[in-house]
């Protein structure tokens, strides 16, 4: 059945795929690099959200909140485009995964929730008690969010049907755990002084619990499901690139060397979220055997939000670059949010 | 036990009526937002300064709630409508996609510029940064009302079905996006958040000119108000009746439960009002047994757009199953009612303008305070209409509602969702409310009114211990 106009069809877009490109497998990484951009950005702000637990002074907490005040709300939107290019890309994994897992969407999505409102309203009143409230609920939201994103990551995975797995909580840790080290990193970069110092360690202390919690992860995971293979050559060559990062994040933070510890971090990120689609790959979705071929849309479609995050991208990277260099340099003991 | 599919609809609309506050609050103040740093840049004027300063507090504080609530919004079509999103996602996710690519990326990363960067970077940088923080709002909407009004008036797209589950597959993209519904939808919605973010402007100053604490950046800022209402109030009737009759074209069912006309029939009367007799006229409204004050034959004319005996088809001659058509009848006369009153209270502002006594009279600045979030008030009636209207329907004549929910949705689960967010979308509402009111009467400035044009106050001076 059609309806309405079918007056100026673009034939050319809908007879195949741009430039012959194996669009669908593209898209597949595509999706995943935008996740990991996500992970890598808003991780560090849910970092530096953890580590807020740990500073005692006013000054302190706000040097804190001004490190990331300017960011998260852009970083966090990368979430939101993960969203839309799997809805638009693979709607029929977006829709089995998310309904799949209904209540652990909801729990991201409360912990979101509380995470973005805490600093903007931190910033509100400066009275003790509204100030120590809406501190707790940053440091909640900043932990609870990367947890129930990696327990999320972790049923997709593993293919797993109910609320959660041993593996997929491991794996929420192990995320946890990552964006205490990204958080530690952007610091070390972000600010001088005591918070410098003191997060540094605590930092080093998250990369080595993420090293033990990732492969407790994988092993538990590996014998519970039939789709992930850990022995091969990309998945060993991953982990063992993750280690060589771990190794430089600790050595070069150790040296002062903070732009290459947080590129470092930044580098684990990616091979986490690279890990995950090679170990996907070919499905989109192993708990409904869902393939990547299948689960795509037709070729107009396809190519038209192609061609569409062919000309967006690369603005959107531009902004970035233009906010991060407005904002470059430390922040200072006495900056503060707003 | 409640039913998934009851619970999923009800959490939709609790999610969606009051994430639609927020928006429109950033799409509303955008543009008063680039006038004010633009006048602040070219006068250097000490009034624009803290015009811009004090309403982009509001803004940011609004578009940190509106972000929240709008990441549960994309979400909830992938738990509580995962067979919509199955069907009609190859449509449905691209608009999405890109508005998350061109327009949400755009406003959220030169928000932070614009907001935290008045120190950091130059005038053109940061007049930029306002105009792309504007900019950004604008296409947002753009892109969601794309994806609206598709599922309004569906066009460009096959059907067929795979494995007993129907497939929307993209046939004409320019059919299909350029849709004739989507400049009627467009226009409407943001004439509303303008004009609903110039009555909370105009009512939050009025308050301080009525308790005889205005300054000048109170004065300025009513002006300004009261200057755009002027002109969105008006359009907003004269677009609104247009819109109405291409409703009548398109989606005949949705028009005739906003006149709760059952019978077929010609020569319609418009209801300028309509009055309940009796309580069940109130839950089950018909034309024809209302009080009503009416003209003859111009509901005919309009939605025939110009012969005063054309037929408008009732609801009893169309699809058995109907919006319910209480909430569509009373909520589209009370969005008209209240639209009619802004134009009354625009002209009333003017007149008082003209004759140079705008902040004498207590009356209309009363009027103004209790009209301040009647504008938001609005915009959710007007929502109320096309989407409750559009029931049964999910995509007009293509999927009903209660098929697109997810298959596999318990009740206890969508019933926990729904109570949660019941619970913290109050809350939410609750902790705004407080937060503006709070910077309204804490952050606002209180320097008294000065005839002189110079930035020249001395305790502006005083280093603040920020």
């Amino acid at each position: 059945m059609t309806n309405g106009s079918l007056a100026t069809v673009p034939l050319a877009l809908a007879e195949g795929p741009l430039l012959g490109l194996p669009l669908d497998r593209l898209w597949f990484g595509l999706v995943f690099a935008v996740f990991g951009t996500f992970l890598f950005l808003d991780g560090f702000d849910f970092g530096v959200g953890a580590l807020f637990a740990t500073r005692r002074t006013d000054a302190e907490r706000e040097q804190l909140l001004a490190a990331i005040g300017p960011f998260w709300d852009g970083n966090e939107v990368w979430l939101v485009v993960f969203g839309g290019m799997l809805f638009a890309v693979f709607p029929e994994a977006y829709a089995v995964l998310f309904s799949r897992h209904y209540l652990l969407m909801f729990a991201i999505l409360g912990a979101l929730i509380v995470r973005g409102l805490a600093p903007e309203m931190y910033e509100q009143r400066h009275d003790e008690t509204w100030q120590r409230w809406w501190g707790r609920a940053f440091v909640a939201g900043s932990v609870a969010s990367p947890f129930f994103l990696g327990v999320f990551a972790g049923n997709w995975l593993f293919g797993v049907e109910s609320a959660a797995s041993a593996a997929s909580l491991l794996v929420g840790l192990a995320v946890v755990a990552l964006t205490v080290a990204d958080g530690a990193a952007y610091l070390g970069l972000k600010t001088r002084g005591d918070v410098r110092l003191e997060t540094r360690p605590l930092g080093h202390l998250a990369q080595i619990a993420y090293l033990l919690l990732a492969v407790a992860a994988l092993l538990v995971g590996s014998r519970s499901s039939p789709y992930v293979a850990i022995g091969s050559a990309p998945t060993l060559g991953l982990l063992g690139l993750t280690v060589l990062l771990a190794v430089v994040h600790v050595i070069a933070g150790r040296a002062g060397r903070h732009y290459l510890a947080f590129v470092a971090v930044a580098g684990q990120v990616y091979a986490l979220v690279a890990l995950v689609a090679t170990l996907l790959f070919p499905l989109i979705d192993p708990a409904s055997g869902l393939r990547i071929e299948a689960a795509v849309v037709s070729t107009l479609a396809l190519n038209l939000t192609t061609i569409g995050a062919t000309v967006l991208l690369p603005l959107v990277v531009t902004y970035f670059v233009v906010l991060y260099s407005a904002f470059s340099g430390p922040v200072d003991e006495g900056d503060n949010y707003a | 036990m409640i039913d998934p599919v009851i619970a999923s609809r009800l959490q939709f609309a609790v999610t969606t009526i009051v994430h639609i506050i927020f928006p429109v609050m950033s799409m509303g103040l955008a543009p008063f937002l680039i006038y004010f740093t633009w006048k602040e840049i070219r006068t250097g004027e000490q009034v624009y300064e803290q015009l811009r300063t004090f309403w982009t507090k509001i803004f940011a504080i609004s578009f940190v709630v509106g972000t929240v609530t709008g990441i549960v919004l994309e979400f909830e079509f992938g738990t509580n409508f995962a067979a919509f999103s199955t069907t009609a996602g190859e449509l449905f996710g691209g608009p999405l996609a890109i508005e998350g690519m061109m327009a949400f990326m755009l406003e959220a990363t030169f928000l932070g510029i614009f907001v935290f960067g008045r120190d950091r970077v130059g005038d053109v940088l940061y007049m930029i940064s306002a105009v792309a923080v504007g900019l950004g709002t604008w296409l947002s909407a753009v892109w969601i009302l794309i994806a609206n009004s598709w599922m309004q008036t569906p066009r460009g797209y096959e059907l067929a079905t795979e494995n007993g589950q129907p497939i929307v597959t993209l046939v004409d993209p320019i059919a299909a996006y350029a849709n004739p519904r989507f400049p009627w939808m467009f226009v409407h919605m943001q004439n509303a958040a303008v004009l609903s973010v110039a009555l909370f402007l105009t009512g939050t100053a009025a308050y301080f000119v009525w308790t005889n604490r205005d300054t000048e950046f109170w004065r300025k800022t009513m002006k300004i108000g009261l200057a755009v209402l002027l002109v969105t109030a008006p359009f907003q009737a004269i677009h609104g009746d247009a819109y109405g009759r291409h409703v009548a074209d398109t989606q005949p069912q949705k028009f005739a439960a906003m006149e709760a006309q059952y019978e077929t029939d010609s020569t319609v009367a418009l209801k300028l009002l309509a009055v309940p007799t009796s309580l069940e006229d109130i839950t089950d409204p018909h034309a024809d047994d209302l009080f009503v004050v009416e003209i003859p034959f111009v509901a005919s004319l309009l939605a025939s757009g110009g012969d005063p005996g054309a037929t408008i088809t009732g609801l009893n001659d169309m699809d058995a199953e109907r919006p319910p058509v209480a909430i569509v009848f009373w909520a589209f006369r009370a969005m008209v009612g209240l639209g009619t009153w802004f134009i009354v209270l625009a002209f009333w502002g003017g007149y008082r303008w003209l004759q140079g006594t705008l902040f004498e009279d207590d009356r209309l600045a009363i009027a103004f305070v209790g009209s301040s979030v009647l504008g938001i008030f609005t915009v959710e009636l007007g929502w109320i209409v096309t989407e409750v209207g559009r029931q049964p329907w999910v995509i007009q004549d293509v999927m009903k509602t209660h098929a697109g929910v997810s298959p596999g949705l318990s009740g206890p689960e969508a019933l926990t969702t729904l109570a949660g967010f019941v619970g913290v979308y109050t809350a939410l509402l609750v902790l705004y409310w407080y937060v503006v009111v709070r910077l309204i009467r804490e952050d606002a400035p209180t320097a008294p009114p000065s005839s002189n044009r110079e930035p020249t106050v001395p305790e502006e001076v005083v280093p603040s211990d920020d």
